[in-house]
């Protein structure tokens, strides 16, 4: 996984509450097999006027104008600023899967779904949870000048705008280490493995009716 | 010390190692598979070159892609006609034959939408820890199992190492008190708590709910309102173990037997919380207060009793609020201010993970009986939630009682719940459906979904728009 430390990059807006992960990555693009290549399909009906089909070349089709992201002042963002509830509904990873692919490194929102929140990490996207007076702000902030960046420093966990406010968040102590040093969760479990291997001892004998019924 | 909730119990039960960062090692009994989620999962697990950690855990169906037409299903993998989905299914039937998972393949009769699966073959059982690469994993919690649904890298994480890395939640407890008006169905009220607490307003918590309604439903009515948790923000509902519960499990495939039994249904007696237990927040619903309901907008929280008035945006000061009702009425084609009854489905669907069992489809068939689905309407579908539903409703019959009724009985899947299938609205298509998100798209680019009860869903087949099914079953 690749880590986050810190990054600077160009904010763009997704300017409503409760977006779910059908508007982030729609479910004809979830067939794929693959992890990689969901970017071009980021947020698919909002982005084209055309439904999109898995396969097809995007460059061609008729893009919605009136999309943030088809804005020339957000090209190259790498920051989202979001509203509460981000990344609701399904469990789809494909979501942070196309937000990655898209270019973006980290979301920042005043809530997110429990489920979403959990997949960023998973992906070297760091969410972050903001005041809504606070997301507020920034969104006014970005709206006035063209350009605008933000810092993040994970390290730190703080936000630094243009004009250098600086604004703290939270993140748990475990994910913030996994995602400062890029670590693969599966091989931090498997140091647990005589643990584990433990535990299942001690369940086989409490509930044995849990072990070898589907075979 | 404060007595603990469901949800303790749940989770103390299965934490292997406790960090001091306050993160937990979680152990998992049951892990469910289908095609969307899991490619990417074994691709992690090859490339990496790990084992599987236990294989006996792991219990795969196809469910999201697979045609529920009889004509394109009966040729199995092979015959799926969208090139996209066949590779899919097929991957699912590879991966389980390489590690060797037991998979209940397309058309086998117990293959079926997974959560409804995994309580009908006793697979997945009170007292378990249950994750799935699928949001609605949260239905399995009315068996007094703690279940979630989970992202892809962790459903390697879970094939490689039995466990999660997990932080606990909160507790909250959704008490529905009373009794229910007859009519008014678990998906009635799960839709009322939705409206009640907003579609965030679980995020962070464990939902256990409770209340003489509860108590008294069956676990299909259980099953229904636990799946729905996800709509109002929680990873995970539950639901303590009674006679219900354990009527439900004795017997299943599955479950154990004889002195395993005894065994087993002591420590599931355990499960509920106790008296003294402390919530982080607890609502409270009045059961008669609860009339059939019927989603308007593009959130499950856009929600309305089925007597109702659409919001008027003119009259919201909260400036998000109102550009939310805004864009939710020109998306769904709809006017400020119009009764619920004046909404006119193009389609209806009865099925999903939601409300596709047994006893809704029961309830349907009551509703449609000796009645004609309304010519305005182009296609009412009936999509069974597995192959032991569908073999049981034939048995009673139900399937002639749709197919007299001008519905079109279908193959066993998520069909057009999600539209990963041939099963989907046109663009502006306003659809009565049973399942369970009405997000824009959702059923079809362009589609105009609204929740309901599956009672509900038959009733206004029939009349061709919404109407309150209550007056209909005096008549
Ligand atoms: S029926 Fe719908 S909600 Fe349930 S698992 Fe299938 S797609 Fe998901």
């Amino acid at each position: 996984m690749k880590s986050f430390t810190l990054h600077s990059g160009i904010v763009a807006p997704m300017d409503r509450a409760n977006v779910d992960t059908d508007l982030i990555i729609p479910k004809q693009f979830l067939k794929s097999i693959k992890r990689s290549g969901f970017g071009p399909n980021l947020f698919d009906e909002l982005r084209y006027l055309d439904e999109g089909q898995p396969g097809q070349d995007c460059s061609t089709r008729p893009l919605n104008p009136d999309f943030a992201l088809n804005k020339p002042r957000y090209r190259g963002a790498s920051i989202l600023l979001a509203r509460a509830n981000f990344g609701c509904g399904s469990s789809r990873e494909h979501a942070p899967w196309a937000l990655e692919d898209f270019g973006f490194r980290c979301v920042i929102a005043p809530s997110f779904a429990d489920i979403f929140y959990n997949n960023c990490f998973k992906n070297g996207i760091l969410p972050i949870v903001l005041d809504a007076a606070i997301v507020d702000t920034l969104f006014q902030q970005m709206y006035a000048s063209e350009g605008y960046e933000l810092s993040v420093d994970l390290e730190h966990q703080r936000v630094t705008s243009p004009s250098g406010e600086i604004y703290s968040f939270e993140v748990d102590e475990f994910r913030r280490h996994c995602l400062l040093n890029g670590l693969d969760d599966i091989g931090l479990t498997l140091q647990d493995a005589e643990a584990i291997r433990s535990y299942e001892q001690g369940l086989r004998k409490r509930s044995p009716w849990l072990f070898d019924a589907i075979r | 010390m404060a007595g603990q909730t469901l949800y303790d119990k749940l989770w103390h039960n299965h934490v292997v190692v406790q960090r001091d960062d306050g993160s937990a090692v979680i152990y998992i009994d049951r892990h469910l598979l289908h095609e969307v989620t899991s490619p990417q999962a074994f691709e992690g697990l090859r490339l990496a070159g790990r084992p599987l950690w236990r294989r006996d855990a792991n219990l795969a169906v196809p469910d999201h892609n697979v045609p529920t037409e009889a004509v394109e299903r009966s040729g199995g993998v092979a015959a799926i006609a969208d090139p996209v989905s066949r590779l899919q299914v097929q991957t699912l039937d590879d991966n389980c034959r390489d590690y060797d998972i037991v998979e209940f393949e397309i058309n086998d009769r117990r293959q079926g939408i997974v959560h409804v699966v995994g309580p009908e073959q006793g697979a997945t059982l009170p007292g378990m820890t249950v994750v799935c690469g699928d949001s609605h994993t949260s239905t399995h919690g009315a068996l007094g199992a703690l279940a979630h649904g989970i992202g892809t890298s962790e459903v390697e994480h879970v094939l490689a190492t039995q466990c999660l890395i997990q932080q606990k939640m909160k507790n909250m407890l959704v008490r529905i008190d009373g009794a229910l008006h007859r009519g008014v169905t678990a998906k009635d009220v799960v839709l009322a708590v939705i409206g009640e607490i907003g579609t965030a307003g679980g995020s962070g918590y464990a939902i256990e709910f409770g209340g003489d309604v509860v108590r008294g439903m069956s676990m299909e009515g259980r099953m229904t309102m636990c799946n729905m948790s996800i709509e109002a923000g929680a990873r995970m509902g539950m639901v303590a173990v009674d006679d219900t519960t354990l009527d439900y499990v004795k017997g299943r495939t599955y479950a154990p037997r004889g002195a395993m039994w005894e065994q087993a249904e002591a420590a599931w007696r355990e499960l509920h919380s106790d008296d003294d237990a402390q919530f982080d927040r607890v609502v409270v619903l009045r059961g008669e207060d609860i009339k059939p309901q019927v989603t308007w907008g593009t959130s499950p929280e856009m929600v309305l009793p089925v007597d109702g008035h659409l919001p008027d945006p003119a009259m919201i000061d909260n400036a998000m609020q109102r550009a939310a009702v805004e864009r939710a009425l020109q998306y769904m084609g709809l006017q400020a201010g119009m009764s619920i009854t004046d909404i006119r489905p193009d389609r209806v669907f009865i099925g999903s993970c939601t409300n596709s069992r047994i006893e809704d489809l029961r309830a349907a068939a009551a509703v449609v009986k000796g009645r004609r689905v309304a010519s305005s309407v182009k296609q009412a579908l009936v999509v069974p939630g597995s192959g032991e539903v569908k073999k049981q409703a034939e048995a009673e019959g139900l399937d002639q009682i749709f197919i007299e009724a001008g519905m079109e009985w279908r193959e066993p899947g998520c069909s057009m719940c999600l539209a990963m299938n041939a099963d989907k609205l046109g663009a502006g298509e306003h659809c009565a459906s049973t399942s369970n998100r009405n997000f824009e798209g959702r059923q079809g680019f362009g589609g105009r979904t609204h929740l309901v009860s599956p009672a509900m869903a038959a009733a206004a087949a029939v009349a061709g728009h919404f109407v309150d099914v209550r007056n209909w079953q005096e008549q």
